[in-house]
């Protein structure tokens, strides 16, 4: 009974995006006020009835009803509760229905929190992301319906993959899906914009709260990824460069240069096409991550879907959404006014060459990610593109990309003083310099990338403070956007510092252990003391122990395990880790080999927390932007002045 | 500055920027990227001699041995037509096992070996890797057509 209500209520849904959809679209073209009243209520009905779907699909789970065909192929009668719960988006159709969810709740978010914006803005915007939900609803109950029968029922679910049975399972998708989707939001603010020709600075002003908490929510989703696949997969790893990394990584570069370029069409109106082609590319490659993801084109572990309808399916999406949008962009982008003028050194400038470098950089990954398939399509022979490949263009072109955003803050809008700008440069060049120098000596090796990598690091620190101590100074107020932007940029600095530091420092060793054997590995000794048989609800282990000394002294007991799970009889490495601020210490067991002797693989990972710490502070900066205070405002008070600052520039030209 | 110079030099640094993009791209694909061969075709000579490349097919059951130092392992990669021997120093995934699929990334050695850098099973119990998949069912495919050919004869 539960799943019937639950595809009742899908379909429900289906009829309420329809109606909402072209009931306001057209509304906002005819300004028919009755049809742009429909869009708000519309759009929270809609949330309703997908979060009831899914109440139904989380209830199916949670009381294992295997007579559902996705309960018994992704779950099973001992998977303890919160994983039961999570593999509601274990499977595709389960996290299609995730991706619908979070595209309501966006939707919710926006006619709750926009009580500023003009009724027929709302419902442009609203309309399009009803369009959205439209084609994912549609995919859904033609292609893969979550609620799907099995007759007769399984007697017990086939269980959850062993992989995904992690806390990083809970928290991991639904953070990366509220981020792919909020860039929803960006890209029906421009189609609105688009289809309204009116794009000035207050659209930017609506835009970028939510832009940024797009791009925070898949920060956040892309580092907590990174992190379970280092403590999970047992190698110690934390970015593989897997075309399904990539396929998240591509919207955030894209992102990226979205908020960076919104920047600019707030303070300075400038930059306005440009923005809103950005924001329709993040948005596209949401969609293409979606696509990637969940058709089976990727030789990947995600890709579990093979079905070559919907991979049809999706391709006509995509083909329909990317294509109507730049369509629309190519006919309207021309009516767009221009922007306030700037002079080659200015802020506008810098942004304008960061958000370019971040394009190309993503279409380097982007290639990169979709050659091998296109190779492989056309029948020419199969390769793969490995991190080699991504390392070697990734860094060149993010370096300079780096040093922009270590100065950028410290330029002025419109014209910045060169004379000003050389002073303050050369201290921060010192100090990049001296850490560039002298850090790799405490560590005992230098190498020339670990140099550019700390310079670019400490370049990053050095700006960013001068530009918190130069807009102290200046009595300038200090808003919350102001330094959630340098906090992030001091996350940037952060992460670089980890990624260097394990790049250059990590050991690793595979070791074969009797009990009581000793090996040592970068100043630490590790004692092996055996391995016992454990069980856990679902699984059986084999639980090896050992103790990790430094200088005598015990810092660690680790225990490591080889699970089996009872259902699918894999055999899983559980790492043991001993973290810590400047170095984690990662054991993994490998399989018994004859006697008591076990194969082990130990690490020594320096300064690797630091590259999630400084995702949170990317992460935390962005949630401070986004809730400045003059989001919340309703003046149009900047705008004023920013007509006022056009008349004085024209009149100084002239 | 004019808006004309200011969109020109946009337009010529965007391009410059292609530019240097285009050619680290060229750069690292002519050294990085990775060509895939099944044990058919390393058989008939088809693979680099001094260059990375991957195999893939099904581990030959019963193919698997520890040397004594507990970490080198030796084992068959087979296609079901041909087979070659792979050596590997380490910890093998999870999912290795005989007579499922694996895709080994290495070097052929002088001794008609290849020496692995690095194995690859996939996650899932089910799951083929699909360079491994495409190799079984390619030999497959020419055993078939063999069989036609010769009714018997290739059995």
């Amino acid at each position: 009974m539960i799943p019937e209500i639950g595809q009742f209520a899908l379909i429900i849904a289906l009829g309420i995006a329809l109606a909402q959809s072209a009931l306001s679209l057209t509304g906002a073209a005819r300004r028919i006020p009755a049809f742009i009243a429909v869009a708000r209520p519309a759009a929270q009905g809609l949330f309703v009835f997908v979060a009831i779907a899914f109440g139904c699909l989380a209830w199916s789970f949670y009381n294992n009803d295997f007579s559902v065909l996705n309960v018994a192929t992704n779950s099973n009668s001992r998977l303890p509760t919160a994983y039961r719960i999570a593999a509601s988006w274990g499977s595709h159709e389960g996290s299609l229905l995730l991706w619908v969810l979070m595209l309501s709740f966006w939707m919710l978010a926006v006619s709750v929190f926009s009580r500023s914006l003009p009724d027929d803005m709302l419902a442009r915007i609203l309309g399009v992301m009803g369009l959205v939900a439209v084609g994912f609803l549609s995919f859904m109950l033609f292609t893969s319906n979550p609620f799907e029968r099995l007759l007769p029922a399984a007697a017990d679910g086939r269980d959850l993959n062993p992989l995904l049975q992690d806390p990083g399972m809970v928290f991991h998708p639904p953070m990366l899906y509220m981020g792919y989707v909020g860039f929803s939001v960006a890209f029906a603010f421009a189609i609105a914009a688009l289809l309204d020709g009116r794009l000035d600075a207050t659209w930017a002003r609506w835009s970028r709260p939510w832009t940024t908490a797009a791009w925070v929510f898949l920060t956040i989703g892309i580092a907590l990824g990174s992190f379970w696949a280092y403590y999970e997969l047992g190698w110690g790893g934390w970015w593989f460069w897997d075309p399904v990394e990539n396929a998240s990584f591509m919207p955030w570069l894209i992102g990226t240069a979205l908020i960076h370029s919104l920047a600019v069409t707030e303070k300075r109106g400038a930059f306005k096409a440009w923005t809103v082609l950005l924001a329709i590319i993040a948005f596209s490659l949401s969609l293409l991550g979606t696509f990637l993801v969940r058709s089976g084109v990727l030789t990947s572990v995600h890709a579990f879907a093979t079905d070559p309808k919907r991979g049809i399916f999706i391709l006509c999406f995509l083909a329909v959404v990317i294509g109507g949008s730049l369509s629309l962009y190519a006919w309207r982008a021309n009516r767009v006014a221009p922007g306030g003028r700037f002079e080659l050194l200015s802020r506008e400038s810098m942004l304008l060459a960061n958000s370019v470098l971040l394009l190309v950089a993503c279409g380097a990954v982007m290639l990169g990610t979709l050659y091998p398939l296109f190779l492989d399509a056309l029948d020419l022979g199969k390769i793969s593109v490995g991190p080699p490949y991504f390392d070697s263009v990734f860094l060149p072109l993010m370096a300079p990309a780096v040093l922009l955003a270590g100065i950028g803050p410290l330029i002025a809008w419109r014209k910045g003083e060169p004379a000003q700008l050389v002073g303050r440069l050369r201290w921060i060049a010192i100090v990049a310099l001296i850490g560039a120098l002298f850090v790799p000596l405490a560590f005992g090796r230098w190498a020339a990338l670990t140099s550019v990598g700390l310079l670019l690091a400490f370049w990053i620190f050095a700006g960013t403070l001068t530009a918190l101590v130069v807009r102290y100074r200046s009595n300038a107020k200090l808003t919350r956007s102001f330094l959630g932007m340098l906090l992030a940029h001091a996350g940037v600095g952060v992460f670089i510092v980890g990624v260097t530091l394990v790049k250059s420092y990590e050991t690793e060793r595979d070791l074969r252990m009797e009990p009581g054997d000793t090996a040592t590995l970068g100043g630490y000794s590790f004692r092996f003391e055996g391995v016992r048989d454990v069980s856990g609800p679902n699984y059986a282990a084999a639980r090896g122990a050992l103790t990790v000394q430094r200088d005598g002294e015990t810092i660690a007991r680790l225990a490591p395990e080889k699970r089996v799970y009872l259902v699918q009889r894999n055999p899983m490495t559980e790492a043991a880790i001993d973290a810590g601020i400047s170095r984690d210490v990662y054991v993994a067991l490998g399989e018994a080999v004859g006697g008591d002797a076990w194969t082990v693989r130990i690490h020594i990972k320096p300064f690797i927390r630091w590259i999630w710490f400084g995702c949170l502070m990317m992460a935390f900066g962005g949630l401070l932007a986004a809730s400045d205070r003059r989001y919340r405002i309703a003046t149009q008070r900047r705008e004023d002045a920013l007509t006022a600052d056009a008349t004085v520039i024209r009149r100084g030209t002239a | 500055m004019k808006p004309r110079h200011q969109r020109m030099i946009a337009i010529a640094a965007g391009l410059a920027l292609i530019a240097i993009a285009a050619a680290l791209v060229l750069n690292a694909f002519q050294g990085n990227v990775v060509f895939f061969f099944s044990p058919s075709q390393v058989a008939a000579k088809e693979a680099p001699v001094d260059r990375t490349f991957r195999v893939g097919g099904m581990v030959e059951k019963g193919s698997l041995k520890r040397r004594a130092d507990g970490l080198t392992v030796d084992f068959v990669v087979t296609d079901t037509a041909k087979s070659i021997p792979v050596v590997y120093s380490g910890i093998l995934p999870d999912l290795f096992k005989e007579g499922k699929g694996v895709v080994a990334q290495g070097k052929l050695g002088p001794d008609g070996a290849f020496h692995a850098s690095e194995v690859l099973a996939k996650h899932d119990e089910n799951y083929m890797p699909p360079e491994a998949a495409h190799a079984l069912s390619t030999a497959e495919a020419e055993k078939a057509a063999k069989s036609v050919i010769a009714p018997g004869g290739a059995r």
